[in-house]
This record gives structure tokens, sequence and C-alpha cells, in this order.
């Protein structure tokens, strides 16, 4: 293969177990980045290139992946009912509920069910369900950046937790932390190149997870971007991978802006809730003092206390289901800057290199060594995953900023049809008593 | 109360005939009840900032408001003539409702707007040049007149009458009824109200009762302030998502013109607070209304402690000077008294003396127990048609209250329609995105 070659797909470093404990057998591989091997049950399927051309790649995720780029690009309506997807068929399912806490002698925490259900071959059974505490998650996370650096994997939520400031057990703090760990999980899942990591297989799957296993499963790609060597500095980055990095930085800042904004509301919406109540209580100090007036008093007092009730719930929302969405995408942001930054290092390795090289053929004629080539195979592989895995971040993106905002709208919505409720039946029962005096005047 | 519906105008000039000794019109064809707003449509049509020199010559800016009157029977005939108008300041208002105070010192007289700006919500302004406060005040001064002409009893009277009509010359005539000598000290009431024997049990329950509305509508006030001052933080907080929604639209491609829109919904979310809250202070004007009203009612109830205990005084006097007379006819003195403890040092006097002493307290236990007669008749009369008053009153409160808590859900279901109209807006172009 000559440098340079153009080369297909957004797929590397997919080895199965026994694959990955040869290592010896590395030398041997060929420079494509898809993985020799392959499937069975999914030979019969290998798809092909209109014009016949056979694909060197045979993992069933990347062959959807061309699949779904063949196919018309940004489908909306694939977009609707598979807001993770690209529009492949789902083999691979997994929830993240049922949280428990466990309490020992040392100390306590919570752990979650993982559950699975899966037609994929790599699993020996059709379901699973296993429990895993964060610890287990950010080990996952760990491994997949480790194993996969040229994809961007997801955040997770906070790690740490000033205690005494935040309560780690409390029913909000507990299911605020779950709902994103599921998010986690499923945006893994539904990823065509990070679902088939076996650290994922080990994760779901595995009764104990020995977390020092995690040692021997490194794949060959992992640890070649791990060893880049660093001292190099980049020539040109390419435009588009410029045009990420600006603007990661510039969406990064909108949503750190917002994240403020949305905290003051919450900070301003409970100062008026508290003004709202003693509001409220004054109207019934007054009532008990009056006669005539004591039912429409007390009635004005319950409609604010009613439209406080709602008021909570609006704030209690935002600050459960709006709050950690915004921070857990600032969190994705920085680790796609330091996937951006792997890839300058990638790209400048290959150049200083290929320059070193190249001047050392001017000099003797030695002829450029095969590591240059395969660091030119490293940064196209990189780039094409890198480049792949954006536009999929870009349609989860505005998949689930669609939805925050959505349902930021309809918080705000339902607070103001509550309060108005409340509010339309005290004017019912006010004029109705209004009509009733008035009968008893002219008797 | 039955009142008459007449509708006669008033047409005579010559004031010496229209006058009864309590002040109100005797024009014979005024019978007790009827009143001035049935014959005559008032407003108070504009307000106009003037300046000039006042009392010690320096130079001051005022505010004078246009009072319009027109005869009833000529609207009812048909004819549309144009209205009688003067000019009146603030304070010719106040000289007005004080003389009314004196002159009826039994009838809860309807209050005016206030005089400074009270209970201000940040934003707005507490400056009674500001012309939002000065179109309130209007509206409040107008109130007043309204209320004052369609009593039962303040409706007859005659000052109010030339206030309406008489542009100059006014403030002269009522100075010169004296009123302000009549005017009570503060100090004289506030004693009697300590040391009055047997009040009117159901006038201190009124008393009673109006220091629970003052409070109540004090602290209602206050902490609607406090309310509207968080509100209005929330909407406008908004507005920054207004900012930063259209600079994020910048940066997006698809997403771009929804986070746009969007973003302008936010702004007119955030600007909708003002009109909100501009509405709410009509509101807030109404219980400022009965806020002072509270304080009328208890100028009633006070007053007639006060004329209680000018009667107890009066009564303790005659009294003792009973008591004198007995004494000094019968020789025996029943309680210790200076004139006593004299007469066994020094023995007694001369009888021609005695006689003389005798016939003067005879003049003044006469006179004593005339005025008791007429106090105890005045204090009665007064209770009387205080309680009359007050009953009137409390209804008019239920009824305006009653009015203005229904209109005040009204502004909230208002304020919760424009809200969902704009989030639904902003959500139609999320969705867009």
């Amino acid at each position: 293969m000559s440098v340079g070659a153009p080369r297909g797909l957004a797929s590397s470093g997919q080895k199965l177990i026994t694959e990955i404990l040869h290592p010896l057998s590395a030398a041997e591989e060929p420079l494509s980045p898809g993985p020799d091997v392959t499937i069975s049950a999914e030979k019969d399927k290998e798809p092909g290139l209109a014009n016949g051309t056979p694909l060197e790649i045979s993992s069933p995720a990347s062959a959807s992946v061309l699949l779904s780029r063949l196919q018309l690009d940004g489908d909306p309506e694939a977009d609707a009912h598979d807001p993770f997807g690209s529009g492949e068929p789902r083999d691979l399912f997994v929830t993240v509920d049922d949280p428990k806490k466990h309490v020992s002698t040392m100390e306590t925490y919570i752990t979650y069910r993982v559950s699975t259900k899966t037609t994929r071959i790599e699993f020996d059974l059709p379901e699973y369900s296993v429990r895993r505490r964060y610890q287990d998650f950010d080990w996952l996370r760990i491994k997949l950046e480790d194993s996969q650096p040229t994809h961007l994997v997801p955040p997770l939520p906070e790690k740490f937790v000033m205690k005494g400031v935040v309560d780690r057990f409390s029913e909000e703090f507990v299911d605020t932390r779950m709902k994103a760990l599921d998010k986690f999980l499923k945006r893994v899942a539904d990823h065509p190149v990070l679902s088939f990591n076996p650290h994922l297989n080990a994760f779901l799957t595995a009764k104990d997870l020995n977390k020092r296993q995690g040692l021997a499963l490194l794949t060959k790609v992992g640890e070649s971007v791990k060893n880049v060597a660093g001292g190099y500095k980049l020539r040109a980055r390419p435009a588009e991978f410029c045009a990420m990095g600006e603007y990661l930085d510039m969406f990064s800042q909108k949503l750190g802006t917002i994240d403020r904004i949305a905290q003051r509301i919450l900070r301003e919406q409970s100062e008026y809730l508290t003004e709202l109540r003693e509001y409220g209580a004054v109207y019934s100090a007054w009532a008990g003092s009056e006669e005539q007036l004591q039912r429409p008093l007390e009635g004005v007092a319950g409609c604010v206390t009613t439209s406080c009730g709602a008021l909570e719930d609006l704030s209690d929302n935002m600050s459960q289901d709006f709050l950690p969405v915004l921070r857990e995408y600032v969190l994705y942001i920085e680790s796609m800057k330091n996937v951006l930054r792997k890839r300058d290092q990638v790209q400048a390795e290959y150049e200083g290199r290929l320059e070193a090289a190249v001047l050392r053929k001017q000099e003797d004629r030695t002829p450029i060594p095969v590591e240059v080539e395969k660091c030119q195979d490293k940064v196209e592989c990189f780039n094409a995953d890198l480049k792949a895995d954006w536009e999929r971040w870009q349609r989860n993106k505005r998949q689930d900023f669609k939805q925050l905002l959505t349902g930021m709208a309809d918080k705000n919505i339902s607070y103001y049809e509550k309060s108005q409720a409340a509010w339309e039946s005290l004017i019912t029962l006010l004029q109705e008593k209004q009509t009733e005096d008035k009968t008893s005047e002219t008797n | 109360m039955a009142e008459d519906v007449k509708e006669e105008s008033v047409t005579s000039n010559d004031e010496s005939d229209l006058v009864a000794s309590d002040g109100s019109l005797n024009n014979k064809m005024l019978t007790e009840g009827s009143c001035l707003l049935r014959r005559m449509e008032i407003c108070v049509a504009e307000a106009e900032k003037r300046s000039g020199k006042n009392a010690v010559s320096m130079q001051e800016t005022y505010t004078v408001y246009l009072v319009e009157t027109r005869p009833m029977d000529t609207i009812a005939e048909g004819r549309n003539p144009p209205p009688d108008s003067l000019w009146r300041r603030y304070s010719e208002f106040e000289l007005l409702r004080n003389y009314l105070i004196v002159t009826y010192p039994y009838i809860v007289v309807p209050p005016l707007p206030e005089k400074r700006a009270e209970f201000v919500w940040h934003k707005l302004s507490a400056d009674n040049m500001d012309p939002d406060f000065v179109e309130r005040r209007r509206i409040g001064l107008e109130n007043f007149l309204l209320r004052v002409a369609s009593h039962p009893v303040l409706s007859n009277n005659e000052m109010l009458y030339h206030f309406l009509s008489k542009e100059h010359g006014w403030k002269e005539m009522l100075y010169e009824t004296g009123f302000q000598a009549k005017a009570d000290s503060r100090l004289r009431a506030l004693s009697a109200t300590f040391r009055v024997r047997s009040p009117h049990k159901r006038l201190v329950e009124i008393k009673h009762y109006s220091d629970g509305l003052q409070s109540h509508t004090s602290q209602l006030l206050r902490a609607r302030t406090r309310v509207a001052d968080r509100l209005y933080a929330v909407y406008k907080v908004h507005g920054n998502y207004g900012r930063v929604f259209s600079e994020w639209s910048a940066i997006e491609k698809e997403m771009g013109d929804g986070l746009q829109s969007a973003g302008h919904h936010m702004d007119a979310y955030a600007a909708s607070v003002d009109d909100i809250l501009e509405e709410e202070e009509h509101y807030a004007d109404q219980l400022k209304e009965y806020l002072s009203y509270a304080e009328a009612v208890r100028a009633v109830c006070r007053k007639h402690e006060l004329s209680q205990f000018e009667l107890e005084m009066a009564s303790q006097d005659l009294i003792s000077k009973k008591q004198q007379r007995e004494e000094l006819a019968t020789g025996i003195v029943r309680t210790f008294s200076l004139k006593g403890m004299t007469n066994k040092l020094f023995g007694q006097e001369a009888p021609e003396q005695r006689e003389a002493k005798l016939s003067l307290l005879e003049e003044l236990i006469a006179e004593g127990e005339e005025t008791v007669k007429e106090k105890t008749a005045e204090c009665n009369e007064h209770a009387e048609k205080a309680w009359a008053d007050i009953i009137h009153f409390k209804d008019q409160k239920d009824k305006d209250l009653q009015e203005a808590l229904i209109n005040y859900a009204f502004m909230q279901i208002t304020m919760c329609k424009k809200g969902i109209q704009v989030w639904n807006n902003a959500k139609e172009c999320f969705l867009k995105m």
C-alpha cells in the first residue's frame, strides 16, 4: 500500500479478544485500519460499493455506517425515531436504573442496575443484568478513551461532589446522576465503534468487574496513539479541524453563559418564591378579621399558594433536568478538545518523521521507512474517525438541545397553566358569590 | 338607604338662602338623601404643570387638576353643553377634606390619594412629578369627588358645591367658616381615648377592626412591593437568554434560525413585565384607598370617644356641684373638701354668704344639667350617625374590595396567558431548530 492512498472508513482498532491476546500477530497485520477479523454471520451480508468493488471491512458496525452514508444524509425522520443513532438498526439496548444504597464498614455507596438486551453475537446471552457503581462507569470511560483515542467518548457526570455541600445520597442527586449515567451508556451503545469495544462488553456482562483485567485489552491503535512522541510541532492543521476547534471554544463559552443565566434565574425565582409565600400569608391573616371578605381573601391566599407550588416544581425541574445536561455538554466539549489535540499530535509526529525521512532520502537514498507510512495511516485513520464522530456528535447535539430547550419551554408553560387554572376557578367562585350577594340584597 | 332620584339642577346663585345652619344646602327641592352626583356629572379630566411663587415667594412647580362639572338634567335632555371647569391643586382637595372631617365628625370621609408615593417597588418612580404618578393621582382625586358627591350626607355640603364651581375665593370662603378652630387637637383626642370610662362598645369594636384593616392593608402593600421587585428581576434576567441565543445562533448552521427567533421571544418575555406591574399599580391604589379609609374610620371612633369623654367630664362636674350644694344646704360634709376643712377650722360662714353661694350653685347646676343633656344628646346622635355611616362604609368596603380582588385575579390570569403565549412561541422556534 502506498503512502497517500485514500483510505476507506471510519472504523479503527476493532479487535476481538482472541486477536488481542496475540500481540505478535501485529507485525503481519496490514496497515488497513479495518480489522481482518471477520464475523462469519456477517460475511454474507458484506456490502459493496455501487460499482461492485468489495469493501475491505467486515465488522457489522462499519458496514452499517457505510450504508447510512450512502443513504440520504441527515434524514430528519431518522433523527426523530433514533436520536442517538444515525439510522442504524439497533441491536444493543442498555438501561441504567434502580439505584440502591450499600452500606459497609468501610464506605457507603450507591449501585445502579445495568440491564442489557442484545442480539449481537459478541454477547453470549441475549439479556444481562448487573449492578455497577460510579467507579465502574469511570473505569469504563477511561478504558474507552485509552483504547479508542480517535473517537469521541461521551462524558460522565461529575465525579467529585463536595461532601457537606451536596448530599450524595439525596433522591434528587442520585436521580440526576443516574439519568446522566444512563445517557452515557446509551450514547456508547449507539456508537458504531465504541459499542463493540470489549471493555463495554465486560462492563455489561461480567458478574464482578475485575478492573485490572483491562490492561490486556488495549488495542493496537490505542497503544500507538498513546505512544505518540511529543515534541513535534504541527505545521498546518486542516481547515475543518480548525473550524471544529473554534466551534467548540465558542460553543463551550455560550454554554457557560447559558448555565450562568439559568442559575441566576433559579436564584431570582427562589427569592420570588420566598416573598410570594409571605404575601399569601398576609391574605390569610387578613381573612381572619373579615366576614364577607373572608372567602375571597382565603381564595386569593389559596391561589398564591398554588402558584408557589407550581413555581417550586419549575425550579426543581430546571435544576435537576436542565442544568446537568448543560454541564455534561461542557464536559463533552472538553474531552473532544482533548481528542483534537491528540489528533494534532499524531499529525505533527507524521509530518516531523516525514520531513526527516525525506531529508535522509535526499542525502543517502535511504527509502522512506515503513514507520512513516504507518504514521500517515494513523493520521488518516484518526481524521476519518474524528470526522464521522463529529457529524454524529453534531446530530446528537442538535437533538439534545432541541429536546432540552423544548423541555424548558414546556416546564414554564406548565407552571403558568397551573397558576392560571387556580385563578380562573377563584374568579368563578367570586363571581358566583357576587351574584349570590346581589340576589340576597334585592330579596 | 333609599335615595330619591331627583333630577333637579341647582339654579339659584343667591347663596344666602341656600345655606342652612349646619352648612348643608337648603334648596327647597333638595331632600335628605338625594346626592349631588345625581344632579351633576363630575370628573377630573386633566392634569397640568404650573409654576408660580408660593407663600414665601419661592419659585415652585406644582400640578393642577381640571375639575369638570355638567348639570345632569341638560345631559338627560339630550343637550351636550360644554362642562364648567376649574383648576384645583392637591392642597385644595386636602383643605376641602379637612373641612369635611371637622364639619361631619361622625362621617367616614372618603380619603384622598396618597400625598407622597409610598410602597414603591424599585423601578417605579417615587417622584410626585412622574407622569404615571400624576395620572394615578388624577384618578384618585376623581374617585374622591365621586365618593363625596354620592354620599347621602356629605353631598349636601355647600363648600363642596363651591369647590366644584367657584375657582377663586373658595379658599377664603372656607376659612371664613372658622372650621380650623374647631379641629381637635390630637393630644386632646388621644388623652380622651385613655381616660374615657364607658366608651361605646360597638364603636370600640369598630376601632379595633379599623386598626386591623390598617395593619393588614399596609402589610399587604409592603409584601406586594417586595413580590413586584422579585418578579421584575425574574423576567428581566430572561432577557439575557435573548442575547446569548442570538450569539449562539451565529455559530450554528441548522439550529441558527430557530435559536435566533427564540431569542427574540425571550426579549419579549423580559419586556412584558413592565406592563404587568404597571397594571398592578391600580390594584395597589385600591388597597391604599382602604388603608386611608381605615384611618378615617378610626378618626370617627376617636371623635366619639372625645365626645363621650367630654360628656363624662360634664357629668362629673355636675355631680360634684350637686354635692357641693348638698353640703352647703345641709351643713354635712360627706366627703373631704377644702371647704369642709376650712369650715371646721375657721367656722362656718354667715348665712347671707351661704345663700349667695347656694343660688350661684343652683345656676351652675342648671347650666350643667343643660350641658349634660346637650352633650348626652350629641353623643348619642353622634354614635347613631357614626354607626349608620360605618355600616354604609362596611358594605361599600366589602363590595369594593371583592371587586378589587376579582380584578386582581383577572390581572394574574392575563399574566399567565401572556407567559404561556411567549413560551409557546419560543417552543415552536426550538422545535424548528
